[in-house]
């Protein structure tokens, strides 16, 4: 009996926690799916979504319940427990990363020493899955797609990695929240810009996001990976891939803008959440603002843009931060 | 190496410059026009289909059932028929009929009625479900017309 006391207000939070993770993949699928085509009909000079609902509003909803109604085919020649299971890996990898995030002081799954990694080790899962399906299908415009979506996130993980690394030896941990706290006079997105800049265009090329989406390019390759997928098995690739901006853009807002942090408002352990998804938002912002905006990359431009320019720029930064924390 | 860097100013600036255009637009007015809702005014030198004027001292048509237009049609879609009447000085206009789906929009009818009787209309919307739809009985038409 007095286990049970113990483990009921974990288990409690467990389940707190993944209702809310659900939430969060769900929610920011309807709204970030509707704001990036409103975003591009406005830079279009076209409204965007305008019938169903209020200037379009529940156009998401309603495009939710088309995919579930679908049929799921499965090509006749595909590798089908292989077909069947990349949606799913590459979907069901993104709740991990939530229950780690540090919404706000209090509003925070889990805090583990590992955080980092652990954000990072479940984000690479993503690759798998789209190698996956872009294998099992059978189809030539799937397999190009996954080999450049592998080429093309083993090569941007690098400096991804090497400029949150800088990070980390600033603050000495891996700790999401304590990374939190140690911005707490000024973010470090002042003290490392560079870091930054590099974070941000290698999460566009992590996510496989315009300019660098290379394994959907539309004009070569149909839809690249997902090109023999089709309704909620579709549906789920698209999920991840909204969680996985999401996702990218917290573990930003947490190692260079300060988290949480911002002008107290009443409860701020937990209204500090408001910052923080604002701050998320406002990246993502920007993040379908530079779809919008840029041409596809050549794929020769886009690994020479990261062997050449990034990876060197990204370890010189490292070199830096590193000489100069020992000096410190 | 001097060429390495310079590769690496020009380029953020484009991107920069790039940013900026997108931007502008999203906030400048949408220019297209939610179609049914909204419709565009057509130029009075659109060229439709063709139509016979109603003029406002007659209160009818001028066409004189000459069957000019009829016999310079290249795609032979116009049939005019009239008829004598008592009392009533020339030929009276029974049947004037287009088959729109043979048209070619040539004008040569426009150009040669004697009595500049036709015009084209500003009529667009031109969808149907059947081929039926398109023979247009022009008389109908024109005493129909306010």
């Amino acid at each position: 009996m007095e286990t049970l006391y113990s483990i009921f207000p974990e288990l409690i939070r467990i389940i707190v926690c993944a209702i809310g993770g659900a939430v969060i993949v769900f929610g920011n699928a309807l709204v970030m799916g509707y704001a990036e085509r409103k975003l591009a009909g406005h830079i279009m000079l076209r409204p965007g979504p305008m019938e169903v609902g209020f200037h379009g509003i529940i156009q998401l909803v309603v495009d939710g319940l088309k995919l579930m109604g679908k049929q799921l085919v499965v090509p006749a020649k595909a590798d089908k427990p292989l077909f069947m299971l990349a949606p799913l890996l590459a979907f069901a990898p993104v709740f991990v990363p939530l229950l780690i995030l540090p919404f706000s002081d209090k509003l925070q799954g889990f805090d583990l020493d590992i955080g980092l990694l652990l954000i990072l080790a479940f984000a690479s899962i993503n690759v798998l899955a789209i190698l996956i399906g872009g294998w099992s299908s059978n189809n030539k415009y799937s397999l190009f797609g996954a080999f450049r979506s592998v080429a093309q996130n083993v090569a941007y993980e690098i400096p991804m990695l090497i400029s949150l690394l800088a990070i980390v030896f600033m603050t000495n941990t891996f700790s999401l929240r304590e990374t939190v706290a140690a911005q707490s006079p000024v973010w470090f997105v002042v003290l490392q810009p560079l870091a930054f800049l590099i974070y941000i265009v290698a999460t566009v090329a992590e996510t496989n996001r315009a300019p660098f989406d290379l394994p959907e390019a539309e004009s070569e390759l149909t839809a690249g990976f997902h090109t023999e997928y089709s309704g909620m098995s579709f549906s789920l690739f698209v999920l991840g891939e909204y969680a996985n901006m999401f996702i990218v853009c917290s573990v930003a807002t947490v190692f260079f803008l300060g988290g949480s942090s911002g002008i107290p408002l009443p409860y701020f352990e937990y209204s500090g959440a408001i910052w923080f998804l604002m701050k998320v938002y406002a990246l993502m912002f920007f993040l379908v603002w530079i779809r919008w905006t840029y041409p596809r990359t050549r794929f020769d431009q886009l690994m020479n843009f990261c062997w050449k320019y990034l990876i060197p720029f990204s370890l010189v930064n490292l070199l830096i931060t590193v000489v100069v924390v020992k000096l410190i | 190496m001097k060429s390495y860097f310079s590769v690496i100013f020009t380029g953020a600036w484009s991107l920069i410059i790039g940013l900026k255009v997108t931007i502008k637009a999203m906030f400048s007015p949408i220019v297209t026009v939610q179609y049914p809702r909204e419709k565009l005014v057509i130029t009075p030198n659109y060229r439709g289909h063709i139509d016979l004027i109603k003029f406002e001292d007659t209160g009818s048509h001028k066409c004189i059932s000459c069957g000019s237009c009829q016999r310079e049609c290249p795609s032979d879609c116009i049939v005019v028929k009239g008829e004598k009447r008592e009392g009533v000085k020339g030929k009276v206009l029974t049947v004037f009929t287009l088959d729109f789906t043979k048209c070619s929009l040539c004008g040569a009818c426009v150009e040669v009625c004697p009595t500049s009787a036709l015009d084209y209309s500003n009529e667009y919307e031109l969808a149907g479900g059947t081929r039926e739809e398109f023979y247009y009985d022009i008389l109908k038409r024109v005493e129909e017309r306010e």
